[in-house]
């Protein structure tokens, strides 16, 4: 048998319906970011000096980079537990990880009061190694990095293999004056397609030390988004401040990139109407269940130990948010320890949305639902602060969906399943996109309507 | 070679979460907490004295004007602009008297500003150091130009004493810094304490005003709540209270004697000791990672060639 091509580019059109509304979508967020920057914070949202923190830092940053893990979770099963069949996964998970953490970036740049001094963050003599912040910053900044060098392969094997036929396009519709020579041009391409054939093996070479690189950062940088909240010791409600703050976060982002992972693939898998991965999905949810039952036993034993138990089960605002976010998360990983369900994917599919809903819930109870500053101060997010997380959101969904037309990033279907006919997998493709927006929106939709 | 990988993983996973819930466990024993400095400078302020007449919150708003652009602030009755009326600490006023009513006979004054902790929360949690606390005298003071507006001071703050300019474009931080660059560098003093009509706020090094603070209270134990604040607050603060009323009642919370920071401080650190635990992190993972690689290179390689073929 021939060996194929590991990834594919989307065949397909670009510019569809769904790319226009997206596009509307971000303009309006982008509208009210520019509002911001003219008017200040306080004119697009509700935060306060109660609530210095709303949703751009819980939804997009502490949450956001969670969803963001796929890339983290597979990187570990394939390179560390050397499970390659899982490989095929990797780039559509990197990508995602990519846009989900520049975006998150993007959206600090937004929240920052006095953005045009960040560059103190590469001043040594500014460092501030107590700060959980810097340390987040730093890390969030070097793993953007490494996920962009991570993708360079996909975008290098696109220039090597390309035709040109945008630029050609573009060419031939440019007026002959300022147009370049046809013959000056083509020489400049192929000179690039050489240095991208020149650099890709030599990026190969070395490109294992920048996974294990992306694979330490989020370790470090997940682990201390739990920190940040450790000092609110006075403010964070006593069933969420605990020293175990870090290791739930990391375990947390953990569970969560496994179940995005799974979600990423039945979701493509249904639109592609491609076979579902049985076989790898099941071994991925057979391994979700250990790191959430630890995660479930960290929180119940340092309830105990700190006697906090009888809070947890009193029935108030904060009790009930708890047990919201820990049975989700139990009950999602219950459903996984039956291998005839994790054979399912229905039931996949069910019990990893309830195992992601529950651990960004916790993620929200720790910044948002479990902060409380003292009498008299409350938040519920603006309606323009909420269509700033969307425009980002939806950002993060078009430059996916450009970017997977553009280079090749999803799984070969070719080698797999039943033989499809092109155009099929083309409109079905579009739905995929759909899809995945759908879900994400779904998400974000669940996770305002908790803060309520 | 796979069953070994696994191993592999498997110890490393134990040592990594042994090791954090050995710091995590580690946070919870008790701390000896830092070695309090009554040598810095600071404020007492007697509830009982101050008669409310705001000399304080007008004299910071004269005085530091040119320091955290301090403006009058309309109330929403005002529709004239006759009063300066904060409703309570922001980003124009850095110290404020309000008044709590328990009925007509029992009332009490109370004066916010910073508490310039002894164990700064705020200092402790800002990512580039535009919050310090002064080697000598003890302030808690706020660089803008350092600042990126991140907000964390705010989060950290257990008084919920730093406030932000949301209605500015190009907002800062601000919080009293004890007229370190205007009345403290002219005077000697700051100028909430110099106009102090009553004597109300004493301004002085902790020590003295500890002092001060026990003699009263010996002296007229019937007419104060047993209890210093911030003597013990969140490893102590170098502005004192004395008043007649629970403290909480006036709007200042309950906190324990180990500082916020410590506790924080100790997790970060106890992880990232000498940057120990990330490399021989990166390094453990980077052996299993190349090791399971060189398994697949071999197939790797044929499909490389495979490529080239077509």
């Amino acid at each position: 048998m021939a060996q194929s091509e590991e990834f594919q580019k989307l065949e397909g059109k670009i510019f569809t319906k769904s790319f226009f509304i997206l596009l509307t979508v971000v303009l309006i967020g982008f509208f009210f970011v520019g509002v911001r920057y003219v008017k200040g914070i306080g004119a697009v949202s509700n935060m306060s000096d109660g609530y210095p923190w709303g949703i751009w830092i819980t939804y997009d940053v502490a949450t956001g980079t969670a969803i963001a893990c796929g890339g983290y979770a597979v990187a570990i099963l394939v390179y560390i537990r050397n499970r390659m069949q899982y490989h095929p996964l990797i780039r559509s998970a990197i990508l995602t990880s990519m846009f989900g953490y520049g975006l998150a970036g993007f959206s600090v740049m937004v929240d920052l009061g006095r953005p045009w001094n960040a560059y103190n963050f590469f001043i040594p003599s500014k460092w501030q190694a107590n700060s959980a912040m810097f340390e987040v910053a730093l890390c969030v900044m070097a793993y953007s990095t490494v996920l962009i060098i991570e993708f360079i392969p996909a975008i290098l094997t696109a220039i090597e293999k390309s035709k040109w036929e945008r630029m050609n396009l573009v060419r031939n519709w440019l007026h002959p004056r300022i147009a370049p020579d046809q013959k000056t041009m083509n020489d400049k391409l192929e000179m690039v397609r050489l240095g991208a054939a020149w650099l890709k093996p030599r990026l190969n070479k070395v490109l294992i030390f920048f996974i294990v690189l992306g694979i330490t950062l989020p370790t470090m940088h997940q682990s201390s988004l739990g920190s940040l909240l450790l000092i609110a010791s006075t403010k964070l409600h006593p069933l969420w401040h605990t020293g175990f703050l870090p290791l739930l976060f990391l375990l947390n982002c953990i569970f969560i990139g496994y179940a995005i992972a799974i979600l990423e693939s039945i979701i493509s898998c249904y639109s592609f109407g491609r076979r579902y991965e049985i076989e790898e999905l099941s071994g991925l949810a057979g391994l979700v269940p250990f790191v959430t039952v630890i995660w479930l036993c960290v929180v119940i034993g340092d309830l105990a130990y700190r006697g906090q138990v009888s809070a947890a089960l009193n029935g108030d605002f904060y009790s009930s948010y708890f047990m919201a976010e820990f049975l989700l998360v139990a009950a999602g990983s219950l459903l996984l320890f039956f291998k005839k369900l994790r054979r399912s994917p229905r039931w996949l599919f069910i019990s990893a949305s309830l195992i992601v809903l529950g651990g960004c819930l916790y993620r929200f109870n720790v910044y948002l639902i479990g902060f409380n500053p003292g009498k008299g101060w409350r938040y519920f997010p603006s309606f323009a602060e909420v269509m700033i997380t969307v425009g980002i959101v939806a950002l993060e969904i078009l430059g996916y969906k450009v970017f997977v037309a553009l280079f090749p990033v999803l799984p070969n279907t070719s080698g797999h399943g039943p033989q499809q006919q092109k155009k099929t997998v083309v409109v079905e493709n579009a739905k995929g996109i759909d899809l995945n927006q759908t879900v994400a929106q779904a998400q974000l939709k669940a996770a305002i309507n908790n803060l309520n | 070679m796979k069953r070994q990988s696994r191993r592999n993983f498997l110890k490393l996973a134990g040592a990594t979460s042994a090791g954090l819930l050995a710091c995590g466990a580690g946070s919870s024993l008790a701390s000896q907490g830092p070695q309090i400095n009554n040598e810095e400078l600071g404020m007492l302020y007697d509830a009982t004295q101050c008669v409310g007449c705001k000399a304080c919150m007008s004299a910071c708003k004269r005085v530091n004007s040119d320091y955290g652009s301090l403006s009058y602030e309309k109330a929403s009755f005002d529709s004239d602009g006759l009063w300066d009326a904060p409703s309570d600490l922001s980003g124009s006023t850095r110290t404020l008297i309000k008044l709590f009513k328990e009925d007509d006979a029992r009332w009490s004054y109370v004066k916010y500003s910073c508490m310039h902790c002894q164990k700064p929360s705020c200092v402790s949690v800002c990512p580039v150091s535009a919050m310090t606390k002064e080697q000598v005298s003890g302030i808690v003071d706020y660089n803008k130009n350092t600042c990126i507006g991140c907000r964390y001071c705010q989060v950290a703050c257990p008084y919920n004493i730093p406030k932000f300019q949301w209605e500015k474009a190009l907002p800062q931080i601000v919080k009293c810094d004890l007229c370190k660059n205007t009345n403290l560098r002219q005077k000697g003093i700051s100028a909430c304490a110099e106009v102090c009509p009553t004597g109300a706020i004493k301004f002085g090094k902790r020590g003295e005003l500890l002092r001060d603070a026990q003699a009263r209270l010996k002296s007229h134990p019937d007419k104060y709540i047993a209890h210093i604040y911030g003597e013990h607050e969140g490893g102590g603060t170098n502005h004192l209270y004395l008043a007649s009323m629970p403290f909480n009642k006036l709007g200042l919370p309950e906190i324990k004697p180990e500082a916020p920071a410590e506790f924080s401080e100790k997790i970060q650190h106890t992880i990232y000791k000498g940057f120990i635990a990330p490399v021989a992190l990166y390094s453990a993972l980077c052996f299993i990672a190349v090791k399971n690689m060189k398994g697949h290179k071999g197939h790797e390689a044929d499909a490389d060639h495979e490529k080239e073929e077509k």
